[in-house]
This record gives structure tokens, C-alpha cells and sequence, in this order.
């Protein structure tokens, strides 16, 4: 017999804890916000497909974050590595005529930037947020020296289509992009051993060590996965935009962190939403698509963003840190 | 209640194999004597508690039972079978389970990903966690140790401290085929919780294990032990049966008033 001896008021109170819902709730207000005061615009097919197309290179890497974060480390070096994977792709695609190939080079720097990340913090035992400082940096300024801060254009199609403008089934491609990155993310999160393992290593590394999981391995396979999230979104960038250039992804950082932190994953480590996650990023990106709608200059649209993002993160981190 | 046990003194019950037993196990850390020359046997359904002042070397022993340090010299014996570990995950498939002081838990995870740490089940081709399985049956099994907890479901931040520690040994009992080694479980539990975990504790001999168990509570170790072993400074003073002894006795063994046996 099993006899709830404590905590149960305490227990459905904490179910119902609107901290929890913070970015849902807040997506429904800043939705509403807008579908009233910008009738005209806001609510139409088009705009509403282009809060999801544009979000769609962030929503690719905060899921990759939300691995990181729950795992206990943080990537920074995602934005720089956009900018790479992007390059070395518009480059490839150049001198060879080969997409694949552009495509192979591009995962190629993801892969080799995160073994860097995770070989730094498991085998030097450096913290996560010096290394990714470090190659952050790093990777910029050989984004920078691939074409001498020229940008390139993409004009391979299938490039183009696949990674940009293309449809299927009557949905944008990045429409697609967003909802295969979630539901493998979701997968690997909730319903396989790896998330388990992730998110057992963000909690409580030495309680995951004596239960045999493999802790440095968990820790690079999350940074490999973050650093190819970000070269799939150097592709979505490069697809969309029809070229590359090294300033793609440079602002991105802080929204990929923002969305995933906003939509409930922890930044201390052992919790991890993936559906928040999208949530999240469509939330920076409605606001962005407001701010621009509401007809502010780009300056004021970068301190609007930065308050609304700090205004979100204090919300979803309030409390949760002496839980 | 089981009648208790009255084993010989020095070994385990005759006339069968002791899950556990250690043969002239030492351990140095270059100078040190950390452990020397330890024997010791514990059967099947038997509690044995290791006693000793800071510093003595328990927790050092039972690093070595469970895999974080290699031994200097010595043996260990497992169901009859000499055996060596590579590492503490090793120890772990060899069927020795460990009970830290530190509760080695996930406070974000359920109880049911507790209790399968590192060795979920898994279903189907694509091996998706089999989470309605891992519930019932740590359902099943926190019921049948009563092991009071709002449910198999519930997150281990939700718990008390005793909860806690009641998951840590239904983890521990669930996966031992040989051993339960406990460094101080209730070093960090209130007066009630580790009554609690002493009840669960003589459950677990009652369901057949055997359980090697430090404490610094002499009360305690005489509550729930069938046997005691001292160590002083790394040196075996000696077993006793916990019905014969005395905590006098025990005592005097600890402070180095009463002589090592041999
Ligand atoms: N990793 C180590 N390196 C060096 N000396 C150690 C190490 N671990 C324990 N010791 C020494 O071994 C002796 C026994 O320690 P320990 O097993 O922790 O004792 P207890 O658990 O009985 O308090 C102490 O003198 C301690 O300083
Ligand atoms: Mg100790």
C-alpha cells in the first residue's frame, strides 16, 4: 500500500505553477497583442508562415541548446559557427557545383568545431563556457579570412529549394525543417536513453558517473549536436538568403539561449523542454516581426528585444534557482 | 521477524557460500596503510556493520568492494567466485550495489528513472524508453519493501530526505545479486526517517541479501547488525556477533583500549 505521507498540497500547487507555463502564456498574450493592434497584417496566412520561416534557423539551434543546457554546459560558439557553415558551403557549392558536397563540408565544420568544444571540456576539463568563448572567436575569424569578409552568393537550386525557398505538400520547406528538428529533438529528449542520460549528467554528474553512464561522452555528444544544429542553420540562412556572408548568425546567440530558457529548460542543467524551445523562439520571433511591423528603426528594435528578452528570462528564472 | 541469526563469530553462517568474501584485502596510497590484510564474510541474509573512527579506513574498504579503488594486495570473493573490477560501473554488473551517503539521485528525474539510472528499459525496434513499465514495476517494488512514496511517478525533489533515501536502498535492492554496501545511509536523516531506513534496511535481510553496512551510530549498528567488524587505523581489530557483544566492548575496540585479535 502506498500512502501519500507529505508534500501532496504543496505537490498540486506546484503543478499548476504558472512559472511553468510562463512562455505559453506569454505567447498567447504577444499574439493577441498583435493580432489586435495590427489587424490588417498580423493574422494573415503569409505573415503567420513567416514568423515560423524566419524562427526557423533558431528554433533549429535552441533545440540543439536545450541538449546543452539541460546537459549542464552552454555553447556560445553557435553564432560564429552559422557564419562558417554557411561559407564553407556557398564556397563549395561554387567550385565544385556539387550541393551535396556543400552540405557535407557544412555538417563537416559543425562536427569538427563540437569534437573541438567536447574534447576541450572532458579531456582538459576546461568549462564549457571558456571553450565555446574560445572557438567562438575562433571560428569568427576563420569565417572571416574564407573569403576576406566578401560575401558569397548561392545560386546551386537545389541548394536554394531544399535549404530556402522550396515547398512541400503546399507548407514552406523551413516549415518542414522546424518540425523535423522538434520532433527528433522531442524523440531523443523525452523517449530515448541519450535524454535520459543528458539530462541525469545536468543534474547530478556523479550520481549519473556511479550509474555507469558514460558523463564526458554525454557531455560531447552535446556539443557536437549543438555545434551541427548551428550548421544546419548556417544552410537554412544560406538556402533563404540565396548566399552567405560572416555576419550571418552573429545576433543570434542570445535569442537561441533566450527561446530555450523562456520555454522552460534549465540554466543550471537537468531540465530540458523542446516543444518550449519552439515555442520560445517563435515568441522572439512574433516579437521581432511586431517590432518591425509597429514601424520601429532597427537601433530601437535591438533595445526593445534586448528588454523584452530580459523582461521573458527573469520571468521563467525566477525562484527556480534555490529550488 | 526472523529469529536472528547466530552466526560463528569470525565467518559467516556453515554450510554455505558467502556472497561476499574478502581475503587479506590492504590498500596503500604510497606510504599510508590505508586498509591492511582485511577478512571478512557475509552471507546471503546477513547485515554486518564496519565500525571504526575517522580515518580508520572503512570508507577506503568500501571503495575497494565497489570498484572506485583497485586493491594493493588481496582478494575479493563474489558468490564463490574470485573477482577483480575495473571500475565502479563493472562492480556494478558483478552484483554489487552501493547505498551513498550522498544520495547518488537525480532531484529532477521520477522516482522510476531513479530506480533504473543508467539502465532503462526500452521497447520496440526504435528501443523508446518503456516509461509505463519502469513505473509499474518500481511501483510494484516500492510497495512490496513499503517504501512510503506519493507514487512511483513522483519527482525525487518532491520527496523528504528519508523518501530519498528509502529509493537510493530499493534501488540498490532491486539491482544486487551479491551485495549491498552502505557507507553511513543515515548520516544525513532525522530520528524518524532513519528509523524508517533501519526498518527497510532488516527488510532487505529478510528478502535474503547480504548487506555491508558502515555507521558511526553504535546504537544503530547494534539495532539492526548480525555481526560487527572493527578497524582501527586500517588495522582489523576484530568480529564480533552483535548478540554476545557489548557496546563496551565495541568501544574499547574502536579507541584502541582492546588489542587486535590475532
Ligand atoms: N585517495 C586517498 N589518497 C591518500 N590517502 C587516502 C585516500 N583516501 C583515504 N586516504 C587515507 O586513508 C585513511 C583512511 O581513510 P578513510 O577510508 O576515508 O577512513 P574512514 O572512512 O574510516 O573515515 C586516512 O588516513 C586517509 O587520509
Ligand atoms: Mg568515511
Amino acid at each position: 500500500m502506498t500512502v501519500s505521507t507529505q508534500a501532496s498540497p504543496r505537490g498540486w500547487m506546484k503543478k499548476f505553477d504558472a512559472k511553468n507555463y510562463v512562455v505559453y502564456i506569454g505567447f498567447v498574450l504577444v499574439f493577441a497583442f498583435f493580432a489586435v493592434t495590427q489587424t490588417q497584417y498580423f493574422l494573415t496566412p503569409e505573415n503567420l508562415a513567416n514568423i515560423v520561416i524566419q524562427a526557423a534557423p533558431v528554433t533549429v539551434m535552441a533545440i540543439g541548446m536545450v541538449f546543452v543546457l539541460s546537459a549542464g554546459e552552454i555553447d556560445l560558439s553557435i553564432g560564429s559557427v552559422v557564419a562558417l557553415s554557411a561559407l564553407a558551403a556557398a564556397v563549395t557549392a561554387r567550385e565544385t557545383e556539387q550541393w551535396w558536397l556543400a552540405v557535407l563540408v557544412s555538417l563537416a565544420v559543425g562536427l569538427a568545431v563540437g569534437l573541438v568544444n567536447g574534447l576541450f571540456v572532458t579531456l582538459v576539463r576546461l568549462p564549457s563556457f571558456l571553450v565555446t568563448l574560445a572557438t567562438m572567436g575562433l571560428v569568427a575569424g576563420l569565417a572571416r579570412q574564407l573569403t576576406n569578409l566578401q560575401s558569397v552568393p548561392v545560386t546551386d537550386s537545389t541548394l536554394v529549394t531544399f535549404f530556402g525557398g522550396g515547398e512541400l505538400l503546399g507548407l514552406p520547406i523551413l516549415v518542414w525543417w522546424t518540425a523535423a528538428a522538434v520532433f527528433v529533438g522531442w524523440v531523443l529528449l523525452q523517449r530515448k536513453r541519450y535524454g535520459a542520460h543528458v539530462l541525469a549528467v545536468g543534474n547530478n554528474a556523479s550520481a549519473a558517473r556511479v550509474s555507469g553512464i558514460k558523463v564526458n561522452r554525454v557531455r560531447v555528444m552535446v556539443l557536437v549536436g549543438s555545434a551541427m544544429t548551428a550548421a544546419v542553420a548556417g544552410l537554412l540562412y544560406a538556402g533563404r538568403l540565396q548566399g552567405a556572408r560572416y555576419t550571418l548568425g552573429e545576433a543570434d546567440l542570445m535569442t537561441v539561449i533566450a527561446a530555450a530558457i523562456v520555454g522552460g529548460t534549465s540554466l543550471f542543467g537537468g531540465k530540458g523542454s523542446v516543444v518550449g524551445a519552439l515555442i520560445g523562439s517563435l515568441l522572439m520571433s512574433m516579437l521581432n516581426n511586431g517590432l518591425v511591423l509597429a514601424g520601429l528603426s532597427v537601433s530601437q528594435q535591438m533595445v526593445a528585444r534586448a528588454i523584452i528578452i530580459l523582461i521573458a528570462v527573469s520571468f521563467s528564472l525566477r525562484g527556480k534557482k534555490n529550488q | 521477524m526472523n529469529a536472528p541469526l547466530v552466526p560463528s563469530e569470525v565467518g559467516a553462517p556453515e554450510g554455505s557460500t558467502p556472497q561476499l568474501r574478502l581475503v587479506g584485502l590492504s590498500k596503500h596510497f604510497g606510504g599510508v596503510v590505508a586498509v591492511n590484510r582485511f577478512d571478512l564474510e557475509v552471507a546471503a541474509g546477513e547485515i554486518v556493520a564496519l565500525v571504526g573512527d575517522n580515518g580508520a579506513g572503512k570508507s577506503t574498504l568500501v571503495k575497494m568492494i565497489s570498484g572506485l579503488y583497485q586493491p594493493s594486495a588481496g582478494e575479493i570473493w563474489l558468490g564463490g567466485k574470485q573477482v577483480s573490477f575495473a571500475d565502479a560501473s563493472d562492480a556494478r554488473r558483478q552484483g554489487v550495489e552501493v547505498v551513498y551517503q550522498d544520495l547518488a539521485l537525480v532531484d529532477d528525474q521520477p522516482v522510476y528513472m531513479n530506480m533504473f539510472l543508467g539502465r532503462e528499459l526500452v521497447k520496440g525496434p526504435l528501443r523508446l524508453l518503456d516509461r509505463k513499465r519502469m513505473a509499474r514495476e518500481t511501483q510494484e517494488l516500492v510497495d512490496s519493501l513499503d517504501v512510503r512514496i506519493p507514487s512511483a511517478k513522483a519527482t525525487i525533489k518532491e520527496l523528504s530526505g528519508g523518501q530519498r533515501q528509502g529509493v537510493a536502498i530499493c534501488r540498490a535492492t532491486h539491482w544486487a545479486s551479491n551485495l549491498v554496501l552502505m557507507d553511513e545511509p543515515t548520516a544525513a536523516l532525522g530520528v524518524a526517517e532513519t528509523a524508517k531506513v533501519e526498518e527497510l534496511i532488516l527488510r532487505l535481510r529478510e528478502r535474503g541479501a547480504a548487506v555491508l553496512v558502515v555507521s558511526h551510530n553504535l546504537d544503530q549498528v547494534f539495532r539492526i547488525s548480525d555481526r560487527i567488524t572493527v578497524l582501527r587505523r586500517g588495522t582489523q581489530i576484530g568480529t564480533r556477533s552483535t548478540a554476545t557483544t557489548s557496546k563496551n566492548e565495541i568501544v574499547s575496540m574502536i579507541t584502541g583500549l582492546q588489542h587486535a585479535d590475532a
